[in-house]
């Protein structure tokens, strides 16, 4: 790049010579080392970094990566059956249209004035996710649902005053893991068994576990296996009774169908945004959000940026404005129990752009369709010989786990064999709950049509034999 | 008319709220049909779902064509000043081009359409572009492993809290070591996460230089002390010169270094953190590695640690795989818990290897040295501005990529404050700059940072704006102070997201509480001056 004429590049255009000589002339400095004289010589970098050799050319620079990734095989040219917290689901085109603006992918940290419409853009998707948990307050996006759960279940602990949590035997073990992570130092977790025969929270354990020194109770509707419970209010009963907090989480696509859970007693909700109009990019899609009742105790917890809207100073006229900021890291540093900054914010957009597209009616469609898929899925699979869905009678959604126990092969060999066959099989269970033997966690969504089922049913029937 | 001689007035469009545009049956998409097979075979199941397990009515959502939504969200994209649109320098932030080769690559099926957990044989592409990038880093900061999986840069300094945590607690110190020494002018999450971690947070106040000094550290380090969390140059552009000595100090007394690099624009193949000491450091991809901000994120922080650190770090890690492939590597050991779900933000980690491939050791040279360069130049016409004061005049090293100015003199001739200067910036068509964050030490911050990707005609463009808005405050203060004329909406009541019988976060909650913006019983508001 560098030659007689200096270093030219695209992307950094005063390192040409005539702007260099001219700026530095204007600073009135012989080289730009000169305006580094704070940073003692002994630290600087002697010569330059030992790097692949540059690709300036936008067409070369495309031929290199696109040859590195060419070699993933991606969801489209295979058909998917692995959700287990990241979910394919159809991206409508307007949504990447909308996530693929340059006013908003480049935008950042502009305010009331600069950046109303991304501002708008927020409250809407803040209005909209409200709307399916049947809740008044929602924060902007939280980095995933992890995220969303940590903050929710240490919100609650604060709430009452109380160090403990109980969680749902069916969570993630990435969840798990990040719960245990975050709450290490400022709470107490305790897991609540799951009915064998359900695979739902075991309410004698729920209640002998609810101490007075439980803050928060968390379960997940549908659960990681897909389950549904519709059992909420009479959880949220015994645990309020306790004096507790519920924190229910949610995969917002299934809202069309399944109750709010601001209807049946949550008082916080979480959730996943991307099965709303996000591409999985290898979980890079994932995002998540918190809501709860609008109660001062409630908003004074939140550790996220909170977009309230106002009115303007003309009639009619409104904007928005970054809410409490008090409570947030930003303003607390020292003093913070939760962390703020730049989180998903794009994804956010998308999921608002997603939820204004499929209205109440696409809502109820995409759910009740999944609903169907996932039984017409999870019968035929559990005719095969040697293997068995597990808690075949309880409802489920999106998600069920299919038992290879009496087929004699691991998951881990059955999905090598769908792999040949173009599929990619389930989550691989046998590690994250090893009480489950050689079990996977299969996932059908409103993109798989019959042909699609019955393709993984005759290849698995295959592999099995 | 516009009120200033760019002639620049933003979109406004007047767009209504999403819900407001609702039409009874209208409808934006339609999902995939379910089969007439799959329906006879299991029947209705959403009515057969347990009672208590359906809503009760179904969600209130907008109704609305397919055309009017996408006319809504460009329209709500119109009213917002990306970088792709307009010059933005906000402080602290790295506002940069980013390439949009990048973005295509990305949106292609080969990135946007992996799942995580598909297995390693089916993302051998994507794990090799993490693995060369992981050397790259490696290289730049002078560290010996990255993990990407944090999704911002509060989230990376977060991870380094967590593995100084894991450190001490393997060694059995944990009970013993319990502070975090940090400064008040590195990021607040440098304070805000190792407090999050369970530590407790000493901050170093500046002196007259306007960092830190030896003294003061020395006065804070004990045998508390857990480690150092910091930025260098800190969110004022000043570098500490005395960053090696700090380092020293800390690991003579048994502490551990994280080094916050986000705002490491200037230092790119400059200085590296491992040269300086440092037991481990962050960068903001989408910051100094040109991903893009995305309206507050997607982010993605890369945490690089020294050899010893690397057991400690989340799983899992991209390994080769002994057989010229790559393997992910979970296998638990004393890592920390997982800080994001799966592998983290991969296509942040596309597109910042893409830049790096693009210009090469050279060129990353070229962008730190030219970050610097064009701060300098605006710097040296900021000085000139009347109302405007640089902090530290007993500083008089040139800053690095960025400087907080204070408009004190300014509020105290005229009235108008930065925030002002804030506000009437968008009528000149250029992004406003960010104050301070907090504690605000400096009188009327503003902080700017114009980066390496502008021209010298958007610097000038820039300028002229502030030369304008100085002019104005001392000709016609109350215009200056009531701002914005052109903006794509006008002055809000900034009362109303403060109270909370007013504050409104849902279309809902907006539909209640709306009566009450117009009581005469509201409350009185404190006013917070949050900085951001």
């Amino acid at each position: 790049m560098s030659d007689d004429n200096g270093f030219i590049h695209p992307y950094v255009p005063n390192a040409a010579p005539v702007p260099l000589r001219r700026l530095l002339k204007e600073i009135g400095v012989d080289n730009v080392t000169d305006l580094y004289v704070s940073v003692p010589e002994e630290l600087q970098v002697k010569g330059l970094l030992n790097l692949p050799d540059a690709l300036p050319s936008e067409h070369d620079l495309r031929r290199h990566v696109e040859a590195i990734i060419g070699k993933n095989l991606s969801c489209r040219d295979h058909l998917n059956f692995c959700g287990a917290g990241c979910w394919q689901h159809y991206v409508p085109a307007i949504c990447d249209e909308i996530t693929g603006r340059g006013e908003f992918l480049t935008a950042y940290g502009g305010g009331t004035y600069s950046d109303h419409g991304k501002n708008q853009a927020m409250f809407e998707f803040q209005s909209l996710i409200g709307e399916l948990v049947g809740l008044e307050v929602v924060g902007t996006p939280s980095y995933d649902m992890g995220a969303a759960v940590n903050s929710a279940v240490t919100m609650a602990c604060r709430i009452t005053a109380r160090r403990g949590v109980l969680l749902s035997g069916a969570v993630s073990g990435d969840m798990r893991s990040q719960i245990s992570g975050f709450t290490k130092m400022v709470a107490d977790v305790d897991t609540i068994a799951l009915d064998a025969a359900s695979g739902l929270i075991d309410l004698d354990d729920l209640k002998s576990k609810l101490t007075s020194d439980i803050g928060a109770v968390y379960f997940e509707n549908p659960n990681y296996f897909g389950l549904i419970e519709s059992r909420g209010a009479e959880i949220a009963e015994i645990v309020h009774a306790a004096g507790a907090l519920l924190v229910v989480g949610v995969d917002p696509l299934s809202l069309g169908v399944l109750a709010a859970p601001g209807d049946y007693g949550a008082d916080i909700v979480c959730g996943q945004i991307q099965p709303l109009g996000i591409h999985m990019y290898g979980g890079g899609g994932c995002a998540g959000f918190i809501a709860s009742r609008d109660e001062e105790r409630f908003v004074s917890e939140y550790p996220m940026i909170l977009m309230s809207i106002a009115p303007g100073a003309e009639e009619g006229d409104f904007g928005f404005a970054w809410s409490t900021m008090q409570r947030t890291s930003y303003d607390k540093r020292h003093d913070s129990e939760d962390y703020a900054g730049t989180t998903q914010w794009l994804w956010g957009i998308g999921a608002a752009v997603y939820l204004s597209l499929m209205g109440p009616r696409g809502m109820e469609e995409v759910a009740s369709g999944i609903l169907q898929r996932t039984r017409y899925a999870a019968e035929r699979i559990n005719e095969l010989k040697g293997i068995s869905v597990a808690h075949l009678d309880s409802a489920f959604f999106k998600e069920f786990i299919i038992d290879f126990a009496d087929s004699g092969k691991s998951v881990a060999e059955v999905n090598a064999a769908l792999l040949v066959n173009g599929i990619f099989g389930g989550k691989d269970l046998s590690g994250e709950f090893p009480e489950f033997g050689q079990s996977a966690l299969y996932c059908v969504t409103e993109i798989h049509g019959k042909k699609d089922i019955d393709r993984l049913v005759d290849s698995l029937a295959e592999v099995l034999s | 008319m516009s009120t200033n001689k760019t002639g620049f007035q933003a979109a406004r469009w007047n767009e209504a709220l999403i819900s407001e545009l609702s039409e009874e049956g209208a409808r934006g998409i339609v999902p995939p049909a379910v089969d007439a097979e799959i329906a006879a075979a299991v029947g209705d199941v959403a009515a057969s779902l347990p009672p208590g397990a359906r809503r009760a009515a179904p969600p209130d959502l907008p109704e609305v064509t397919q055309h009017r939504v996408l006319r809504h969200f460009l329209r709500l994209s119109q009213m917002c000043m990306g970088f792709d649109v307009t010059t933005d320098m906000m402080g602290t932030c790295t506002m940069k081009y980013s390439p949009k080769a990048h973005e295509h690559i990305a949106r292609g099926a080969k990135l946007a359409d992996l799942h995580p957990l598909q297995g390693v044989d089916s993302l051998q592409g994507l794990l090799e572009l993490m693995y060369r990038f992981n050397r790259i880093m490696c290289e730049i900061s002078g560290m010996d492993e990255f993990t990407f999986q944090p999704a911002s840069g509060a989230q990376g300094i977060y991870t380094n809290a967590c593995l100084i945590r894991a450190y001490h607690e393997s060694r059995g110190d944990l009970g013993k070591r319990d502070e975090i020494i940090t400064t008040s002018f590195s990021h607040p999450a440098d304070a805000a996460t190792p407090a999050v971690a369970g530590f407790k947070v000493i901050t170093l106040m500046p002196g007259e230089m306007g960092f830190a000094g030896v003294d003061a550290l020395k006065a804070a380090i004990s045998d508390r002390t857990a480690g150092l969390m910091l930025t260098n140059p800190e969110d004022t552009g000043q570098y500490n010169p005395n960053i090696r000595q700090f380092v020293d100090l800390v690991h003579e007394a048994g502490g551990l270094c994280a080094y916050d690099q986000a705002n490491g624009n200037p230092l790119l193949g400059v200085v590296r953190a491992g040269d300086t000491g440092f037991d481990m450091c962050q960068f903001n991809l989408h910051k100094t590695f040109s991903a893009p901000h995305g309206s507050l994120g997607m982010g993605c922080a890369a945490v690089g640690v020294k050899d010893f650190l690397r057991k400690f770090l989340p799983r899992p890690l991209v390994a080769e795989d002994g057989s010229g492939g790559y393997r992910l590597d979970y296998d638990q050991g004393e890592g920390i818990d997982k800080i994001r779900a799966f592998i983290g933000n991969v296509h942040a980690v596309l597109k910042a290897y893409s830049w790096v491939m693009s210009l090469g050791a050279e060129g990353l040279r070229a962008v730190a040295e030219t970050a610097v360069l064009n701060n300098n130049y605006m710097l040296t016409k900021m000085r000139g501005m009347r109302g405007v004061t640089i902090p530290w005049p007993a500083n008089n090293y040139p800053k690095l990529e960025q400087v907080r100015y204070s408009f004190e003199q300014m509020f105290a001739e005229t009235g108008v404050t930065s925030h002002d200067v804030i506000d009437r910036m968008v009528d000149f068509g250029v992004q406003h700059c960010m104050p301070s964050h907090v504690p605000m030490l400096v009188p009327e911050p503003f902080t700017v940072e114009p980066g390496e990707s502008l021209t010298v005609a958007e610097m000038d463009q820039m300028l002229a704006a502030l030369q304008a808005i100085s002019d104005e405050a001392y000709s016609d203060a109350e215009k200056a102070q009531g701002g914005p004329y052109n903006a794509s909406t006008t002055r809000i009541d900034g009362d109303v997201p403060e109270d909370p019988d007013c504050w409104a976060f849902t279309y809902r909650g907006y539909q209640r509480k709306k009566p009450m913006w117009t009581s005469e019983n509201r409350r009185k508001i404190e006013r917070h001056d949050g900085g951001y």
